[in-house]
């Protein structure tokens, strides 16, 4: 059983959450409860959103911004990066710009997309892509220009067309680089469509966590944030199955696990 | 009246810049050479005297900074999609796609001329029995030891059945009863499918075994001595081929890199 190493990742998982929540427990027994609300308090609430619909609603609502922003940035940003590495002329005009970009603090595009734009969705959107899009660019462009020049030129050698040589050697080549900057992109989405809805929007885990502060109820405000945790996680554990998959044929060295 | 020559190198010259930006040097001057339809030609000579260059000429990768390039009265690196399926080369590491089986590797150059997958796996299958390798069609590369991935990459080049095979230094990086037994298949191939062959080592005896004419190079890729492997050469003349080979590899100064 030890010897499985995805066992023995969940085991130590579990230890170091288990440490944190008795650490909680112990200080709900010196503390009021509208500090540290007992773990009890904040299971009960966290399982209520979970089976109660309406609450549910709005952490799907959530996972669906997360997950549209994502795409939008990732599509963007796939075509920014393969537009710079197929014509190096346009890197020195985007790659300052992309720089800045991702110099501005989430708080600012909050304030910016409010100004700018009625919709709240679009507002979100718009938010999502531009608060994700440099770093999916810089990843993605990483991962082409880490294309194999030997691959590249025996694939030449066959005169593959552009469409084709797409299909077989440059989608292969950046999936790793994919899979990494969406398991990166995730958290960052995540914290940052928090803030979004915290601001301007009228549904979502982040407009909960605003409701919950008004109430003053930190165990909501816990549940609220469990919620968008248990979410990230989950969708994580799926990326990672999805890599293991798909990158299958890279050699494991026993000394790995 | 001769046949046209089915390969034909015409005062062909490379440049290139310096590494260091600071002007430019020339890998190959003023090249000129006819290889006849059929025939397999050994290109021998240090290393940097331009044998790669050459080669990527051949292939279409680069373009002459003079003179042209011709193969069947086309040219490879003008006319690149003319030769789609016409030039099968084996490189000297295997290149193989590590994320595709060896039965997908082999079919790769098939995938990209739009054969029918069906026909393409049947096809890939039997080179890689041809090669030996039956029961390692779906094992991944890093799966397989040195000798067999070379095998793979030869069955990659010989399964779209190339008018021409190229193959640049394919089993230097092989053990020598390895390279040897590939060697002889790889021959046997050749010749079983009448196969023109441009086949480029630094081993005196490898190249003399596999061409028909071995070319010897010089610094930058011009021919300092050429024989011919027919008739006596192989058997009794050999040795004094050898000589002569040696004699001109060694009157060469050892490569000064740019």
């Amino acid at each position: 059983m030890w010897s499985n190493p995805q066992f023995k990742q969940f085991y130590q998982a579990t230890i170091g959450t288990l440490v944190l929540v008795a650490a909680w427990q112990i200080a709900s027994f010196f503390f009021p409860h509208y500090l540290f609300p007992p773990v009890q308090a904040i299971l009960a609430r966290t399982v209520s959103i979970l089976i109660n619909w309406p609450e549910l609603k709005q952490v799907l609502e959530t996972a669906a911004r997360i997950f549209a922003g994502l795409t939008g940035a990732f599509l963007l940003g796939c075509l920014v990066a393969l537009v710079i590495g197929r014509s190096p002329k346009i890197e020195s005009y985007i790659t300052p710009l992309l720089v800045f970009l991702q110099g501005i603090p989430a708080l600012s595009w909050v304030i910016i997309a409010i100004i700018w734009f009625h919709g709240t969705e679009f507002r979100i959107f718009f938010i999502m892509v531009i608060t994700t899009l440099p770093a999916f660019t810089f990843q993605i462009l990483d991962a082409y220009r880490s294309m194999s020049k030997d691959l590249f030129e025996m694939t030449m050698s066959f005169r593959p067309s552009a469409r084709i040589l797409f299909r077989v050697l440059i989608v292969p080549t950046i999936v790793p680089g994919i899979l990494t900057a969406w398991k990166v992109n995730l958290g960052n989405a995540a914290r940052v469509v928090v803030v979004a809805e915290l601001v301007g929007a009228t549904g979502g885990v982040g407009y909960e966590l605003l409701r919950q502060q008004q109430l003053f109820d930190m165990a909501g405000a816990l549940a609220w944030t469990i919620q968008l945790v248990l979410f990230v996680l989950v969708v994580q554990q799926v990326i990672v199955m999805v890599e293991r998959w798909l990158l299958r044929y890279r050699p494991v060295s026993e000394r790995a696990s | 009246m001769s046949e046209a020559p089915f390969i034909r190198f015409t005062e062909v010259t490379k440049v290139f810049s310096r590494p260091d930006g600071k002007g430019t040097f020339a890998a190959v001057e003023r090249l000129s050479f006819d290889i006849a339809k059929g025939e397999v030609v050994a290109v021998l000579g240090k290393t940097g005297c331009g044998k790669s260059t050459m080669f990527n000429l051949l292939a279409g990768l680069i373009e002459p900074t003079s003179g042209a390039v011709n193969i069947a009265g086309h040219a490879p690196f003008d006319e690149f999609n003319h030769f789609r399926g016409k030039i099968g080369i084996v490189f000297q590491n295997d290149r193989l796609m590590p994320w595709r089986t060896a039965l997908d590797n082999v079919m790769l150059g098939l995938q990209i001329l739009d054969k029918d997958p069906k026909e393409s796996e049947e096809i890939a299958r039997r080179w890689l029995a041809r090669l030996g390798l039956s029961g390692h069609e779906n094992d991944y590369p890093h799966a397989l030891s040195g000798g067999m991935r070379q095998r793979v990459s030869i069955a990659r080049a010989f399964a779209v059945e190339p008018e021409i095979l190229m193959c640049d230094e394919p089993f230097s990086s092989l053990d020598e009863m390895t390279a040897r037994d590939l060697r002889a298949e790889f021959l046997r191939l050749v010749k079983q499918d009448g196969k023109t062959a441009v086949f480029i080592t630094h081993h005196i005896n490898e190249a003399m075994d596999v061409g028909d004419r071995v070319l010897v190079f010089h610094r930058p890729a011009r021919i300092a001595y050429e024989a011919r492997m027919d008739g006596d050469a192989r058997n009794a003349g050999r040795e004094a081929i050898q000589a002569e080979i040696l004699k001109v590899l060694s009157l060469e100064a050892p490569v000064a890199h740019p």
